[in-house]
């Protein structure tokens, strides 16, 4: 039996992007005992690479703004399939968690009165994202872990988890290992947040890291917990398309924010080109209404290209499939265009859009300030997830806690850019709160010793015997990138899924016989075969999630059902593992809307 | 285009320099590169790595003896007729390969005196800020730690004074800190005695290496300097200290 050390807790948090940090933050105040679990060092999750903004209707730039509003915009954004009881939570509470930011040592940019400044972005009716130029992610990831470090919480740093573990059937805790030595290390703990992010390594083209590999939501599932949604990937319209190598980087939408337009190869503004039914009244009559609409023009509606991502994305894969895209496979976004109608453009982009400008000179070798750039769809965010209680963000197994991009119920079909940020805050301080409730109704129990057992023996099972036989775990990734970015991307068909799912059938028999050279110590190589069974898992989640439903809805895409199915816009997709280990897939009833909820959706039509 | 790599292989104990050829295509950076070598020759290569655009300072290390994100070194900037050699970051030590033990800077970013922000200007809880004083704390609060400007720090790479001085990431954040807006703690005795501002000697080698671009000596470190100078060493005061005993 090889050893492992034991870190008990009252509540342990997995993952310390905002969602987790925020979580460990809101547990620790109640007095609880909180460790964070993290893969990589504090600081570096993905909440870091966030651009434009922090979704909250705080109604700074345009008093018109509320909470009724914001829950509106969310709700039409995700299609109806958002649980209207978290869409109007997060509505109510985000301009709290902004503010609260603030106090905590956030700077926003300011309006000139000196309150926090807010942009315009896709789906948002009024000015709404609290930024800082585009890297409000930055900001907030570091003010919340500045923070943090004096709470009194204990944060283990490029650890991973591989199993929960539970006592009957509530969670009694985790078991991972560190990934300098390789140590295993077992986290009882008597509430268990689970904050660990997306899925993105499941697909080729991604804006997402290594970390991204689904953990939370397989962690969940193979723990007894639905899944709802996992059909709704968000591929974002802007990612970078060239060199090869930074291919689905992304490129804020705030580039289409401040103004940037898209244009095919013909030089046409291709957005105008087909509007949407549910925005035609929110949308610019012509490119002069759009640009008084990002100077800040209260009378004027928003540019096309602003919007929801699922639409804008599909416009950009139509121009590329009908031969009007660039030779690397995108279209052209300009923002350079503006020295046009302002004086000091040039200053102005870079101001806004610092991040932007380095990353294109850095990367491409190219000045945004005066050429354009050319994007392409990038997979982005996950919308399904651990299916959680809107009010507590409890799974379906007890003691199991979800926030952030892993739990689902916020964003329905489609997220609205800056929802996320809004998401993990408001979200991550709720679990935070239910979980220390709920384990300070706990007494301190026993994990079973021998699930510990056996997943240490899973774990080493990659390092027995390492032969050139073994499958290559990074191979094995690869391959299924492609299964997934050609089969259940961007433009899905049932002939294609179907293939998919065989596909990860057979990959799942070659990942058995995983092998990695060398020992425990920082092996890359061991920690992306420990990942592997994740990105199966969620991969064939997605699969079966897009395959059961035939039609078209925000971000899934069905060549062969291109149009909404009315009675399936009524329903959540749900997986969940069945007594026989295998995936089943059935489909709920969205929860109604209240009374109140359907006027708010009316007066905002 | 193929081309030659020598990467660091080793542990605490010791390592050498390891020779690994992998082809090169258009737009690839050194961590494209790493990767690659990894995927295929040295599946147990230890590397940090996240974001992949600048952003998270995660894949720090040495390139041709010059600390650089490996992720914003374009190979098309580097000389490929040479072998390129990449090494760990070797002002900490190191736990494997590329991947070096750096949780001293978080250890000590803890002892710096917390936010602490004046009361609320408005009744909400709110306060109102000068958009020019949120730009100017902004230039120290882009740091993405990725510590290369800790690794180049003469006092902590040659001098190993790690337990006496915080060095210029923590200096950068201290400067964000008593540069807030908001912010009313004092910091400038703890600069001056346990942070050993005193130490930096002002020859910006932090500076030529920000990836952040980030003016570490001029903008942070000296104007900190200043105060700790008008805090203890001002003539004036020092006089009033006297009389008043």
């Amino acid at each position: 039996m090889p050893n492992y050390r034991e870190h008990p807790y009252d509540v342990l948090v997995i993952g310390a992007g905002g969602a987790g940090l925020r979580a460990a933050i809101e547990a620790a105040s109640t007095g609880a005992s909180v460790g964070i679990v993290c893969k990589s060092l504090l600081g570096k999750a993905h909440t870091v690479m966030a651009e434009g903004g922090v979704a909250a209707a705080l109604a700074n730039v345009d008093e018109r703004d509320g909470w009724r509003v914001h829950f509106a915009d969310t709700m039409r954004g995700g299609q109806y399939l958002s649980q209207p009881r978290m869409a109007e939570i997060h509505a109510q509470e985000a301009p709290d968690r902004v503010r609260e930011l603030e106090a905590w040592g956030a700077l926003f940019d300011r309006t000139q009165e000196g309150r926090i400044l807010q942009r315009n972005f896709g789906g948002h009716k009024y000015p709404r994202l609290a930024h800082v130029g585009d890297r409000t992610g930055l900001e907030m990831i570091r003010t919340l872990q500045d923070h943090g470090i004096h709470q009194g919480i204990e944060v283990h740093m490029e650890c991973t988890v591989t199993t929960l573990l539970k006592d009957g059937e509530r969670i009694a805790g985790a078991f991972g290992y560190d990934r300098e030595r390789g140590r295993f290390m077992v986290f009882p703990a008597k509430a268990v947040i689970v904050a660990t992010g997306g899925v993105g390594r499941a697909f080729r083209i991604t804006s997402n890291s290594w970390e991204y590999t689904g953990d939370g939501h397989s962690l969940a599932y193979h723990a007894g917990a639905e899944l709802i949604d996992m059909e709704f990937v968000q591929f974002h319209p802007t990612g970078m398309v060239w060199p090869p190598s930074v291919k689905g980087i992304l490129v804020t939408e705030g580039v289409r924010g401040e103004g940037g337009v898209l244009k095919n190869t013909e030089g046409r503004r291709f957005m105008f080109d087909d509007i949407p039914e549910l925005y035609r009244n929110q949308t610019a009559a012509d490119p002069e209404e759009g640009w008084r609409y990002t100077q800040g023009d209260r009378d004027a509606n928003r540019p096309p290209e602003l919007l929801t991502r699922d639409h804008v994305a599909r416009c950009i894969v139509r121009e590329i499939k009908e031969g009007r895209g660039t030779e690397h496979g995108g279209v052209f976004l300009d923002i350079a265009w503006i020295k046009e109608r302002l004086p000091n453009a040039e200053e102005h982009i870079k101001r806004k859009l610092p991040s932007m400008y380095h990353q294109f000179r850095e990367l491409a070798g190219i000045d945004i300030t005066k050429v354009p750039m050319e994007v392409g769809p990038t997979t982005h965010y996950i919308m399904g997830g651990i299916r959680v209680d809107a009010e507590t963000q409890m799974s379906t197994v007890e003691g199991l806690f979800a926030a952030g991009e892993c739990a689902a119920g916020l964003h329905g079909a489609n997220r609205l850019g800056g929802n996320s940020l809004s998401d993990l805050l408001v979200f991550g301080k709720r679990a935070g709160e239910y979980a220390a409730r709920f384990a300070a109704e706990r007494a301190t129990e026993s994990y079973p010793k021998e699930q510990a057992e056996a997943a240490a023996a899973a774990a080493l099972e990659p390092l027995d015997g390492h032969t050139s036989q073994g499958q290559n775990p990074y191979k094995l990734q690869s391959d299924l990138q492609d299964v997934m970015q050609d089969g259940v991307g961007i433009v899905r068909k049932e002939d294609e899924m179907k293939e998919a799912l065989r596909r990860i059938d057979r990959l799942r028999r070659r990942a058995a016989n995983v092998s990695v050279p060398g020992n425990r110590e920082y092996n890359n190589g061991w920690h992306t075969a420990l990942d592997l069974e994740h990105l199966l898992t969620v991969s064939e989640a997605i699969a079966r999630s897009a395959l059961g439903r035939p039609e078209s809805r925000g971000a899934q895409f069905r060549e062969d059902y291109p149009e909404k199915d009315a009675e399936l816009g009524k329903l959540n997709t749900v997986v969940w593992r069945g007594a026989d280990g295998e995936m089943q897939v059935r489909f709920d009833p969205v929860p109604e809307l209240s009374e109140e909820q359907k006027k708010i959706i009316e007066e905002n039509q | 285009m193929v081309v030659n790599f020598r990467i660091w292989r080793g542990d605490a104990s010791g390592g050498q320099l390891r020779d690994y050829s992998t082809s090169v295509t258009e737009g690839m950076v050194v961590l494209d590169a790493v990767h690659q070598i990894q995927a295929e020759r040295a599946n147990d290569l230890a590397v940090r790595w996240n974001c992949k655009a600048g952003k998270c300072g995660s894949c720090s290390a040495e390139v041709n003896g010059q600390p650089k994100l490996m992720c914003m070194t374009r190979m098309s900037d580097l000389d490929t007729s040479q072998s390129i050699t990449i090494e760990p970051m070797r002002a900490f030590p190191p736990i494997r390969d590329l991947v070096t033990d750096v949780k001293w800077n978080f250890e000590a970013k803890k002892r710096i005196q917390k936010f602490t922000p004046r009361a609320p200007d408005n009744d909400d809880g709110t306060w109102n800020v000068d958009q020019g004083d949120v730009d100017r704390v902004q230039e120290f609060r882009k740091c993405i730690e990725c510590f290369l400007c800790q690794d180049v720090c003469h006092v902590l790479r040659e001098h190993h004074l790690h337990q006496r001085f915080i060095g210029p990431r923590l200096l950068v954040y201290s400067a964000a800190l008593e540069m807030h807006p908001l912010d009313t703690a004092d910091r400038t005795g703890d600069l001056r005695s346990r942070d050993g501002i005193g130490l930096c000697n002002i020859t910006k080698c932090c500076t030529k290496v920000c990836p952040e671009n980030i003016t570490i000596t001029d903008n942070a470190i000296i104007p900190l300097k200043e105060r700790v100078v008008d805090r203890f060493y001002d003539p004036l005061r020092k006089l009033f200290r006297v009389f008043s005993g």
